[in-house]
C-alpha cells in the first residue's frame, strides 16, 4: 500500500534520518545530548546539515543550550524559518516553542490537544529544507507527545530511530525501561544506550565519586541487547557551556562548537556519534 | 475582544483551539465545530461544575492539608524530596501523611520508599493505598501495572480520569498532610489536579529546583503557571547545590548557578527560599533501595538542610 501524501511528508521529504531522543525520566541529560548529538553530527563534515527540534513543549531547554534563547522564529511564504544555530552558514536549524514565548518565564499550560497541534505544525510548517539528520529532543514520560510524533510521521517511519538516555540510578532505569517498551510497542528501532552523568571527577583531587551510582546502562543493554553507546561523566565544563548563553558570535563564528569541542565530553561524545553514525548503517 | 481562556475550564479532549467550556462562546466558536463535545457545551451543561467534584470534595473533607511538589524541571529531584518531606511528616506518630504520584508515565515514589512489589487492593471504601508504616499511605500507579517494565501510553483525558480516580476513590482516611508529587512541566496532570481540588483548596505548592539557569527557565514558568492559575508558593528549594568530595572535604558546584541560582530566582519573584541541599550521593542510593535517608544518614549536611526546609515549610503553613 502506498503511503499517503500529508504536509508531514512533503516537509521532511528530503530529511535522510530522523533521531529521537528519549528517556523516560526527566532530568538525566535528554537535551544536553540532543544537543551534542547535533554539534557533533554537525561537526562530522563540513556538508551535513542538521536539523533539531524540541518538543518539549512545556519546558523548552534547547534554546538557552544553544545560546540562543533570545531569537524569535521568522515567518516566510514558505512556513516558519528556523532559528540557525551557526548563524550564516545555516547547519545547524533549531526549532522549539521557546522561540516563541514573548518572555522566557511565561508558562506554556497545554493540555494534550494543543500540545498535538503545535508538534504537527513544527513538522509541516517549519522550511527544514534539506537536512541529513533531524534530532528530535523529546520531554520526559510516554504520553501525549511521543504518541502525536509517532503519528504525525508515521509517513516517514522507515527513517525514524531513537537513542535512549538514562543515568546509572535505579529510578532512572525503571523509566528508560519504560521509554524502551514504548519503542517496542510503536515499532521504533534503538541505535542504541547512552550512559549519561555517571561519576563525577572532583576539580580538586581528581577523585571520581558515583553521584548517581554507576554500570547501570551497559548492564541493562547487555539484558536488553541494545548497543551500548558509551558512558559520559558528569561534566561541570560541559554544564557550563550549554548554560552560559554562547552560541554563535555574529561574525560566522560558531563560539559554542569551539568551547564544547575542547570540554572532555566533547571529546568523548565522538566514540557515541560514531556508534550511533554505524548504527543507522 | 477575543476573552482569554481560562485554562483550567479546557477539557482535556478539547480540539486545539477550545474557547473554555465556560465561556459564553462554548459551543458556538468555530473551533468547536467537529468537537465531541460541542452538544453538550451549546446545552449550557457544562457551565455547571464537573460531577466528579462533590465526590473529591467529600473524599477530601478530611485531609487537612494538600501540598504540592512542583518543578518544571524533570530529574531535579521532585520525588526524593516528597519521600523526605513524608518521612519527616510520619516521624511523629500521630500525624497521619498520604503521599499520591500524579507522575503516570514515569512514578518513582514506589522505589524510593521500598514498595515497588506492593498492590493496591480494593474494598468497599475504595482502592486502599499501600502503607509504607502505620500512618504512611501511599498511591501511585506503579502498583498498578503488571510490571515495572511496562510503559504507560497514555494521552492526557486517560491521564486525568486516574488522577480524579485518585482524589475520590483512594480510601485515605483521616490525614494531616497529602503531598502531591506531580510529573515535570505544566500539562494535563497540572491543570487537573488544581482543577479537581478546585473546591477543596491547595495549602500550596514547594517548588523544586537545581542550580543551573536551564533548571530555573522552567521553574520560572512553573511560577508563572501558579500565579495563572492561583496557587499560593510556600516557597523554593535549591536541591544538588554544591557537592562535598568523600577525599579532600573541598565543595564544588556541579551545576553551576551561573545567573545566581535558585536563591537569587526567589528574589527575583518575590517568593520565599526554603534553602539549599547539598548533593550527597548517598541521597541517590537511599531512593534506589527504598530508604528514609534522614533515617540512615543523621549525620550529612544534606539532612540538616532538609529538616531546616521542612520546619520553614510548617512554620509557613503554622503547624
Amino acid at each position: 500500500m502506498a503511503l499517503q501524501e500529508t504536509a508531514v511528508t512533503r516537509r521532511l521529504q528530503n530529511v535522510k534520518h530522523i533521531i529521537l531522543v528519549l528517556a523516560g525520566k526527566g532530568g538525566v541529560g535528554k537535551s544536553s545530548v540532543s544537543t551534542q548529538l547535533a554539534l557533533n553530527l554537525a561537526a562530522s563534515s563540513p556538508n551535513v546539515k542538521v536539523g533539531i527540534l524540541d518538543v518539549d513543549l512545556t519546558g523548552p531547554s534547547i534554546p538557552r543550550m544553544f545560546g540562543i534563547d533570545d531569537q524569535g522564529v521568522h515567518q516566510s511564504s514558505d512556513g516558519w524559518v528556523p532559528v540557525y544555530a551557526d548563524g550564516p552558514s545555516a547547519r545547524v536549524a533549531c526549532m522549539s516553542v521557546g522561540f516563541l514565548l514573548k518572555n522566557k518565564g511565561d508558562s506554556v499550560v497545554w493540555r494534550g490537544p494543543k500540545k498535538n497541534g503545535m508538534i504537527r505544525q513544527f513538522l509541516s510548517d517549519v522550511r527544514w529544507g534539506e537536512l541529513d539528520y533531524l534530532v528530535i529532543d523529546t520531554p520526559p514520560g510516554t504520553s501525549d507527545e511521543h504518541l502525536s510524533l509517532m503519528e504525525h510521521m508515521a509517513g516517514v517511519h522507515s527513517r525514524l530511530s531513537a537513542v535512549i538516555v538514562t543515568t546509572p540510578q535505579a529510578v532512572a532505569l525503571m523509566d528508560a525501561m519504560k521509554c524502551l517498551s514504548f519503542t517496542r510497542a510503536v515499532n521504533l528501532p534503538v541505535l542504541g544506550l547512552i550512559e549519561n552523568m555517571s561519576g563525577y571527577a572532583c576539580p580538586c583531587c581528581g577523585e571520581v565519586s558515583n553521584v548517581f551510582s554507576t554500570g547501570g546502562g551497559s548492564e541493562m543493554a547487555r539484558k536488553e541487547g541494545l548497543r551500548f553507546l558509551g558512558t559520559l561523566p558528569v561534566d561541570t565544563e560541559l554544564v557550563s557551556v550549554l548554560d552560559g548563553g554562547v552560541g554563535e558570535d555574529g561574525g560566522g563564528v560558531f563560539r559554542l562548537l569551539e568551547r564544547y569541542e575542547k570540554t572532555a565530553t566533547g571529546k568523548l561524545f565522538k566514540d557515541i556519534v560514531k556508534g550511533v553514525v554505524e548504527s543507522l548503517g | 475582544m477575543v476573552a482569554v481562556p481560562d485554562p483550567k475550564s479546557i477539557p482535556s479532549n478539547a480540539p486545539e483551539h477550545c474557547p473554555g467550556t465556560e465561556s459564553e462562546q462554548a459551543g458556538k466558536s468555530d473551533a468547536c465545530a467537529g468537537c465531541d463535545n460541542k452538544e453538550i457545551c451549546a446545552s449550557g451543561a457544562t457551565k455547571l461544575p464537573d460531577p466528579s467534584l462533590p465526590f473529591i470534595k467529600e473524599r477530601m473533607a478530611s485531609v487537612k492539608r494538600k501540598i504540592l511538589v512542583l518543578s518544571g524541571k524533570g530529574g531535579v529531584g521532585k520525588s526524593t524530596f516528597t519521600a523526605q518531606l513524608g518521612w519527616a511528616f510520619a516521624a511523629d506518630e500521630d500525624t497521619q501523611t498520604g503521599i499520591m504520584d500524579v507522575d503516570i508515565c514515569g512514578p518513582s515514589i514506589p522505589t524510593i520508599f521500598g514498595i515497588a512489589n506492593e498492590q493496591v487492593h480494593s474494598s468497599s471504601s475504595g482502592w486502599s493505598p499501600v502503607y509504607v508504616q502505620d500512618n504512611m499511605a501511599v498511591m501511585s500507579v506503579g502498583f498498578m501495572l503488571p510490571t515495572s517494565r511496562d510503559a504507560v501510553m497514555w494521552r492526557g483525558p486517560k491521564k486525568n480520569g486516574l488522577i480524579s480516580q485518585f482524589l475520590k476513590d483512594v480510601d485515605w482516611g483521616d490525614l494531616d498532610y497529602l503531598l502531591i508529587d506531580t510529573p515535570p512541566g505544566t500539562s494535563d496532570e497540572h491543570l487537573s489536579i488544581v482543577q479537581y481540588l478546585k473546591e477543596s483548596g491547595i495549602d500550596g505548592a514547594v517548588l523544586i529546583t537545581t542550580p543551573q539557569e536551564v533548571a530555573l527557565q522552567d521553574v520560572r514558568r512553573e511560577i508563572d503557571f501558579c500565579r495563572k492559575v492561583g496557587i499560593r508558593i510556600l516557597g523554593l528549594v535549591e536541591n544538588m547545590s554544591g557537592f562535598v568530595c568523600p577525599k579532600c572535604k573541598n565543595e564544588s558546584q556541579i551545576f553551576k548557578p551561573s545567573t545566581g541560582g535558585g536563591k537569587n530566582l526567589a528574589k527575583e519573584t518575590n517568593i520565599e527560599f526554603l534553602g539549599a541541599v547539598p548533593l550527597d550521593p548517598r541521597i541517590g542510593m537511599s531512593a534506589d533501595y527504598g530508604v528514609s535517608f534522614l533515617d540512615e544518614y543523621p549525620d550529612s549536611p544534606a539532612t540538616t538542610a532538609y529538616l531546616d526546609i521542612i520546619d520553614k515549610i510548617k512554620n509557613i503553613l503554622g503547624d
